[in-house]
């Protein structure tokens, strides 16, 4: 079977890779390239740990086709912390221990930070329903959305 | 299986005709992926239409709107003047799933994966909305109360696929809203769902009217009885009554995990009250 050659940008970084057709973005991801901080839970787009943006839009990675992201740009977790220089996110998850197990974490904080580059002073039923389609099964969801809060107060200063 | 991103709607019907049935589209994959991953759908070709400019543009035309069906959620959700004209679609279409799936999902996608309980599409068949289709023997157009046949099947032909959607002008003193109930707040299938649209003359009396009811038969319905209850009155409460009882008589549930016949056929009836009076509301302020 021939594969797919796609030519994408990962984390602002031209990037290629040769994939099959049935391949997941979050498939390639993970087993291609290495980027293992994208997690599968459920691989069905119910929990969220896949999270990514593709073209700025907040994505299940597991619901994309890897072909499809030829020519678009799509952004990780890994993209989220300057060298070793937290993202705000990053560093508020830590302080409110807004984590457990931290398998949904990579997908909470980029959707997290999907909503702070949209919304800079969500209330907090916004952050509860921008972030519905996280699954935290450790339960951690009030100390995750007062990260996300704190954050946000934060960012603005 | 092969993956193909045609650019133009003939290589489209091309790529679906030649593959036989074996053909399947993708848009925003929120369903497709999933039956791809469990083996319900083994296709030989994928046909990624989103290349298509037509399927991705939300285009003012005559007063209304074309929607390619494509369009994502979190795209319509963004339209203010889409949103003004039909507020009832697009709150039907922000009901579907979570952040990452409105930024996938489409209401083309919601419609061609024919399932009896999808929001959007009591709310497009309130709206009078029709479907363009390509096919092999070039374009037609129906009203999306056609266009699924039975749960999980459509009127789509081998070849054929949905495009876009009309979304029509309406006169001043018309509004729509669209109410489904779930046993929970957010992400769950609808147990029934009900799309209303009315217009009032100047003197409050309903001139137009279109009920669409969802999850309560094989198929989403146009409910013309509902309609004509409303049709001549001043949509008062006895007016509504009326309308309520026509619902609950087209009413064909199923009895499953989410809900009983008679429990289906109660909210039908309660919802299509409550949203009727949304729909009201909305025409008297427009």
């Amino acid at each position: 079977m021939t594969r797919e050659h796609i030519t994408t940008t990962i984390n602002g970084d031209p990037v290629e890779f040769l994939c099959d057709a049935e391949q997941t973005l979050l498939d390639v991801l993970r087993d291609e390239l290495r980027l293992t901080g994208s997690k599968e839970g459920c691989a069905s787009g119910d929990c969220g740990a896949c999270s990514v943006t593709l073209d700025g839009r907040l994505v299940c990675a597991c619901l994309v086709l890897a072909a499809e992201v030829e020519g678009h740009e799509v952004t990780t977790i890994e993209g989220m912390a300057v060298g070793d220089q937290l993202h705000p996110l990053q560093q508020k998850f830590l302080d409110h221990a807004a984590l457990q197990c931290g398998v949904c974490t990579p997908g909470f904080l980029v959707a997290a930070k999907a909503l702070l580059d949209r919304n800079s002073n969500p209330t907090e039923t916004e952050v509860r329903f921008w972030l519905a389609g996280n699954l935290c099964r450790c339960t951690g969801y009030d100390k995750i959305v007062r990260a996300v809060l704190d954050t946000a107060a934060e960012m603005r200063g | 299986m092969r993956y193909e991103v045609p650019e133009t709607k003939g290589e489209a019907v091309s790529l679906l005709a030649m593959a036989e049935g074996g053909g399947r589209v993708l848009a925003g994959g929120t369903d497709l992926l999933v039956q791809l991953r469990s083996g319900m759908v083994k296709p030989d070709v994928v046909v990624d239409i989103k290349k298509i400019v037509e399927t991705r543009e939300i285009t003012a035309e005559n007063g209304g709107f074309r929607v390619g069906a494509a369009v994502t959620g979190a795209e319509l959700d963004e339209h203010k003047a889409l949103k003004k004209l039909w507020p009832g679609v697009v709150e039907a279409v922000e009901l579907i799933g979570s952040t990452q799936i409105q930024g996938r999902a489409s209401m083309g996608g919601n419609l061609c994966n024919a399932s009896p309980a999808a929001d959007t599409v009591p709310a497009l068949i309130a709206a009078g909305a029709q479907c363009h289709i390509a096919g092999p023997d070039g374009e037609r157009t129906l009203p999306v109360e056609e266009f699924c046949t039975g749960p999980g099947v459509t009127n789509l032909q081998t070849g054929e696929f949905l495009v876009s959607f009309t979304l029509p002008s309406r006169p001043p003193h018309s509004g729509d809203a669209y109410l489904r109930f779930i046993p929970r707040t957010e992400m769950d299938i609808a147990v029934v769902g009900v799309g209303v649209s009315l217009s009032l003359d100047s003197n409050g009396i309903c001139v137009a009217a279109r009920v669409g009811l969802g999850a309560v038969a094989a198929t989403a319905l146009l409910v013309a009885e509902a309609a004509d209850a409303l049709i001549g009155t001043s949509v008062d409460e006895g007016a509504i009554e009326n309308m309520i009882s026509a619902i609950r008589s087209a009413c064909r549930p199923i009895d499953d995990k989410r809900g009983t016949i008679v429990y289906r056929t109660q909210v039908s009836g309660v919802l299509a009250g409550r949203a009727c009076r949304i729909a009201l509301q909305r025409a008297e302020q427009s």
